[in-house]
Order: C-alpha cells, then sequence, then structure tokens
C-alpha cells in the first residue's frame, strides 16, 4: 500500500461537527453536543481506513460529515481535491456520484415500497439519462457485482435475510461508480457467518474497481481484518492513527491499548494469562467534556498535566499518530 | 463469496409495474371487490339512472301521495307525491359529487400541509399553528358567516346550483382537512429519520422527488383511511346543512335532504327513511372497503399474503 499513500483521496482538516442542545420555555441555546470535535484525517487513494472507538464517540458523525449528510460546525473536506465543505446542496449534487454510504441497518436503509431494481436504480435515474433497456442491463449488472440473483429484481426489502439487504445497498452504493465509499458500521446488524460475506464482498469489490473505503466499526477483529490504516477514536477525537500490523502489535495511546486488551484471545490458556486493562467509569458526556485530556478520567496512566493541558494530536513514528502527553517526547 | 449462480434468463421477466401487484393484491380482498362493485353500481346508476327512469324528481304528482312501493313508484312517494327513486338517484348526483370533491379537496390540502410541515423544519411551527386555529374555529357560527356573505355573490357569478356546491365543497373542505394533516405530519416526522431516507439525500435528491418517491408512498395507509373516512364525513355534514338550511334549496333532492324530510314521517311511513339511509350507509361502507382493500394493496409487506 506504501506506493498509494502519496496520494489523499479525502483530506479532512479540523473537522468538528457541534449539535445545539436548546432547552427552557423560550428553547435557549444552552451548549452543543461535541459529536465530533477536531478530527484530521487524510484518507488515500485504495486504502481502507478503519475507524473505531466505542457506542456514542461520534465515528458515525465523521462518517455522514465527510459526505456532507450532516452541517459542519467547522473545519474543511476535501474530496478528491475539491473543497466541499460549506458547498450548497444544487453544489454538491453534481459531486455525490463520488462519494456513496452503505449503512449500518440494512433493514431500515431500503425503503420498504421500492423493488430491488428501483432501489439499485434510483441513483441511475437521479444522474445518468439511460433508456429503460440501459438501466435494467445496468442494475442486472449490479446485482451480478454483488452476488445477487437476477430474478430477484422485481422482490421488495422484506422478502430478503439481513445478508442480501445489505448486498443491496452495497449495489445501491456502487451504482454511480464512486471513488470512496462510507462503510458505516456496514456488518454491526449481521450475524456472523454473514458477517464475513459481506466484508468478503467488500474487499472484493474494492480490489475490483479500486474504491477507497472509510470503514467504521467497533467490531477491532474485523477491523484488523480489513483495514490499511486504523483510526481510534474517543469522546469525539481521534486519539491514535496508525498503521494497522503497527497499532496491532504496539499500541501507543493507552485508550488504544485498553480496547485491544478487552479483544478476547482464541486460546484458552492464554486468554486465561493475559493482563485485562479494565477502564474504570463511564464517557463523560460529549456536551460537557472534561478540562485537558478528553480520555484523562478514566485513563490508567493520568498525570497532573493531563487534567490541565489538552495533548496535541502528533506523529509518534513513522505514519503513527497520537494524542498523548505520555509520548509527546517519543 | 458468489455462490449464488445467476439465475438462467428465462427466469428474468423486465420489472413490472407496481400497479398490476396492487391490483392482483387488491383481487383478493373480497369485500373491497363487492365494495367497488357497488359503488361502480351506485355511481352508474346516479349517472345513468335519471336518463332511463324518466319521472322528473321535481315532479308533483298531488294525487298519487303517500304511496308505498308500486310498480309505478318502486321506492313509492312523498308527501307531495314525488317519486321516491328518481329523487335518491338525483340526490345522489349531487351527494356523491359533494362527498367525494370535498374528500379530495380536505385530502389535497391536509397532505400537502401535513408533508411541507413534517418535512421542512422551518415551516413545522407556522404550519401546526395555522392548524390548529382551524381546530380551534367553532364550525357552525362559521359556516353561517361564511354562507351569508359568499351565497348570493355566488349563486349571481355562477348560477344557483353551481354556486351553493362550490360553497358546500369548499366550506366541507376547508374545515375538514386538519386531522388528516396532524397524522401526515407525525408520520413524515418519523420517516424523515429513517435511513433510506438519508441514503437518498446522500446521492443528491432534491426535496420534491425525495416527498414524492419517499415519503408520500410510506404515508400512503393514513392517508387511505383519512379518504374512507372522508367521503362518509362530506355527505353526512352536507345533509347536515342541507338541514340546518344552510345548503341547497329546500325542493333540490340530495340523499341527506331526503333523510330529513322524511324524519317527520318516520311515524307513519317508516319505509320512507329507508332509502335515502340505505344508499349513505352502503356506499360509505363500499367506500370503506374499498379503502381497506387499497391500504393493503399498496403496501408491498402484506401483499401476497
Amino acid at each position: 500500500m506504501a506506493e498509494l499513500r502519496q496520494n489523499p483521496l479525502v483530506e479532512i482538516e479540523g473537522l468538528k461537527v457541534h449539535f445545539p442542545i436548546h432547552a427552557g420555555v423560550f428553547r435557549r441555546h444552552i451548549g452543543d453536543v461535541k459529536a465530533v470535535d477536531d478530527v484530521s484525517l487524510q484518507i488515500y487513494e485504495g486504502e481502507t481506513l478503519g475507524l473505531v472507538g466505542e457506542s456514542g464517540c461520534g465515528k458515525s458523525t465523521v462518517g455522514r460529515a465527510v459526505i456532507r449528510l450532516y452541517e459542519l460546525t467547522d473545519g474543511h473536506i476535501k474530496i478528491d481535491g475539491r473543497d466541499i465543505s460549506h458547498a450548497g446542496a444544487d453544489e454538491l449534487r453534481p459531486m455525490r456520484p463520488a462519494m456513496q454510504m452503505i449503512f449500518q441497518d440494512p433493514q431500515a436503509s431500503l425503503n420498504p415500497r421500492m423493488t430491488v431494481s428501483a432501489i439499485i436504480g434510483e441513483p441511475l435515474d437521479e444522474h445518468q439519462s439511460l433508456s429503460p433497456s440501459e438501466r435494467i442491463a445496468r442494475i442486472y449488472e449490479l446485482m451480478d457485482q454483488v452476488g445477487l440473483n437476477r430474478s430477484f429484481a422485481n422482490r421488495y426489502p422484506h422478502e430478503f435475510s439481513g445478508g442480501q439487504r445489505q448486498r443491496i445497498g452495497i449495489a445501491r452504493a456502487l451504482a454511480l461508480n464512486p471513488k470512496f465509499i462510507v462503510c458505516d458500521e456496514p456488518i454491526a446488524a449481521l450475524d456472523v457467518s454473514i458477517q464475513a460475506q459481506v466484508v468478503n464482498l467488500l474487499e472484493e469489490l474494492q480490489k475490483k474497481f479500486g474504491l477507497t473505503y472509510l470503514f467504521i466499526s467497533h467490531d477491532l477483529s474485523m477491523i484488523r481484518h480489513i483495514a490499511d490504516r486504523v483510526a481510534v477514536m474517543y469522546l469525539g477525537k481521534i486519539v491514535e492513527l496508525a498503521p494497522r500490523d503497527d497499532l496491532y502489535a504496539d499500541p501507543a495511546h493507552p485508550y488504544t491499548q485498553a480496547l485491544l486488551s478487552a479483544v478476547p484471545e482464541p486460546d484458552p490458556e492464554h486468554e486465561a494469562k493475559r493482563q485485562h486493562i479494565i477502564l474504570e467509569g463511564d464517557v463523560p458526556s460529549p456536551s460537557n467534556p472534561p478540562q485537558g485530556c478528553n480520555f484523562c478520567t478514566r485513563c490508567p496512566k493520568a498525570m497532573d498535566i493531563c487534567h490541565e493541558i489538552e495533548p496535541s494530536f502528533h506523529a509518534v513514528g513513522d505514519g503513527r499518530y497520537a494524542a498523548c502527553h505520555l509520548l509527546e517526547d517519543r | 463469496m458468489t455462490e449464488i449462480t445467476p439465475a438462467p434468463d428465462t427466469d428474468l421477466r423486465p420489472p413490472r409495474s407496481q400497479w398490476l401487484d396492487v391490483w392482483d393484491q387488491f383481487k383478493t380482498h373480497r369485500g373491497a371487490l363487492w365494495g367497488m362493485g357497488f359503488f361502480v353500481v351506485v355511481l352508474l346508476a346516479v349517472t345513468i339512472g335519471p336518463y332511463l327512469w324518466t319521472i322528473e324528481a321535481q315532479f308533483i304528482d298531488i294525487r298519487a301521495r303517500n304511496q308505498g312501493p308500486s310498480f309505478a313508484h318502486p321506492f313509492g312517494t312523498d308527501q307531495l307525491g314525488r317519486d321516491t327513486l328518481s329523487r335518491v338517484l338525483a340526490g345522489g348526483r349531487v351527494s356523491l359529487a359533494v362527498g367525494i370533491t370535498a374528500m379530495l379537496l380536505a385530502l389535497g390540502l391536509g397532505t400537502l400541509i401535513g408533508v411541507i410541515a413534517g418535512y421542512f423544519k422551518k415551516l413545522d411551527g407556522p404550519l401546526m399553528r395555522f392548524t390548529d386555529l382551524f381546530l380551534a374555529l367553532p364550525l357552525l357560527p362559521l359556516l353561517l358567516v361564511i354562507i351569508m356573505l359568499f351565497r348570493d355573490t355566488l349563486r349571481a357569478a355562477v348560477g344557483p346550483e353551481t354556486g351553493i356546491f362550490i360553497l358546500i365543497v369548499l366550506i366541507i373542505g376547508i374545515t375538514s382537512w386538519m386531522q388528516t394533516a396532524r397524522i401526515v405530519r407525525g408520520d413524515v416526522l418519523a420517516l424523515k429519520e429513517r435511513e433510506f431516507v438519508l441514503a437518498s439525500y446522500s446521492i443528491g435528491t432534491p426535496a420534491r422527488r425525495m416527498i414524492l418517491r419517499h415519503v408520500l408512498p410510506n404515508v400512503l395507509s393514513p392517508i387511505m383511511v383519512s379518504a374512507t373516512l372522508g367521503i362518509a364525513n362530506a355527505i353526512i355534514t352536507e345533509s347536515a346543512l342541507s338541514f340546518l338550511g344552510l345548503g341547497f334549496p329546500s325542493d333540490f333532492p340530495t340523499w341527506g335532504r331526503l333523510l330529513f324530510d322524511s324524519t317527520d314521517y318516520l311515524q307513519q311511513y317508516p319505509e320512507r327513511v329507508l332509502w335515502p339511509g340505505l344508499a349513505i350507509s352502503l356506499t360509505v361502507l363500499s367506500v370503506n372497503y374499498i379503502g381497506d382493500g387499497l391500504r393493503d394493496a399498496l403496501d408491498p409487506r402484506i401483499r401476497g399474503r
């Protein structure tokens, strides 16, 4: 992957997405849920960037903000060299085909009143003017690519299993030949055997079409399988970003270490001997993050400085970045 | 990965129109078919019937008054000797026309306001307060005022019968759209957060097509229910208006008018209330069944069961 590194397809700089909280009789603005607070990332062409973190840390919000499903509070997003951070709906429309999304819940992401061919054909109707025969040929081609039987074209989403529905969602995302696909926990709603099928399908399609993925998941083993680089999020910020093998072999940030120690080991003897890092307490509220480092309230290695000064997100070695005071002199 | 082998091409049929599927499902709903059959018969009877049963609805034959059913007058005659069958047929024309147009108007208005309020966050507050305003209006005084203000102007402009028809349809339409609007708005609000709407947004679908393609088809069920109830409601409101003397002129037959005229003679000639009463209730029942069948047929999850 090293040779592809040169060319960032997606550049995220200082991304902030805050959701306002209104309360009281006059619906006054009393604060913000800082779902994403100052995230900077680059996603290189052809790579899979895994984004992990616990529930509520803002990873889905990052995914949705990147393709501008949410309005940004601050920051810049460049896709393929074009700044889309503040583009209006009309301006975004011609850029939409390049960036697509695969959703978490395959049941909810398909309109129950549309047939499979109508669902897969929707992006074609919106962005291309195909004749009816060309359109149906393209739909069949897409169905073949994701391993759906062509005779399913006239069926409705409720007639399919979860894995098949997710394939329909993938076919829809592929319809416009995108370069960049945000996979928002595409396997979280599926059972394990189907998860493998869908992940393999995604990898196969990536090879075939040279796709770039932002793969959002809380499943560390799945990320290890699919991602080239991994970003770890905690409370709206990225705490560590590193190539996959480095991250799994030698996690630098205390949060990453704790996360990885929670992944169960298949070998029971080894598992019994392993030292788990158990985090105490709960994640602080994103509307009221702690002073200093976001992780200082739960960090087993927290120092005085952690409670006062926010650590910067800095390089800690070859292609590795982390935000921790412990690593600052490394 | 592709453990599913491509189907032989003989198995492929081009995507078929959704309306054929809808019709197939509709046909399996026995009540809906009966309802539709009856409704068509009623429609034909009130449109073609007066040409076949040629006694004038207004023709007074005072010597034949208060008769029971006979070959000359199958439904009998009223206190002025007017033929009840021809009056029911003529009245059905007006009642059905009022019912259907007023329902369409109320439904269109209610759906429009509901969808816009639910979909566009900024318009939600103003439009819903507007709806509340209409809900809070006292209906009867409003009707009196409207009719007093506009009846004569409209009559002069487009003729006495068309004038009062337009007036009644408008009145019923603009006073009965609020429930539809509230129900539709609630459904749209829930629907807007669904991921398929987000998915459609992510390919850049503009609001207009989003509403037509994703929102409206999914709020069809409550709209359908409102529609079937709306027809019944409109027919009954029209009769109430006629009864109050605010509707059509007293010699002009509508189902509601016939019903109220016959109630005076309920003791002596109880069969006389039967005909308009039956016509109203059976029509309303058949429309309800049609709506029921349509709602099932339009939902792909129920279709094919």
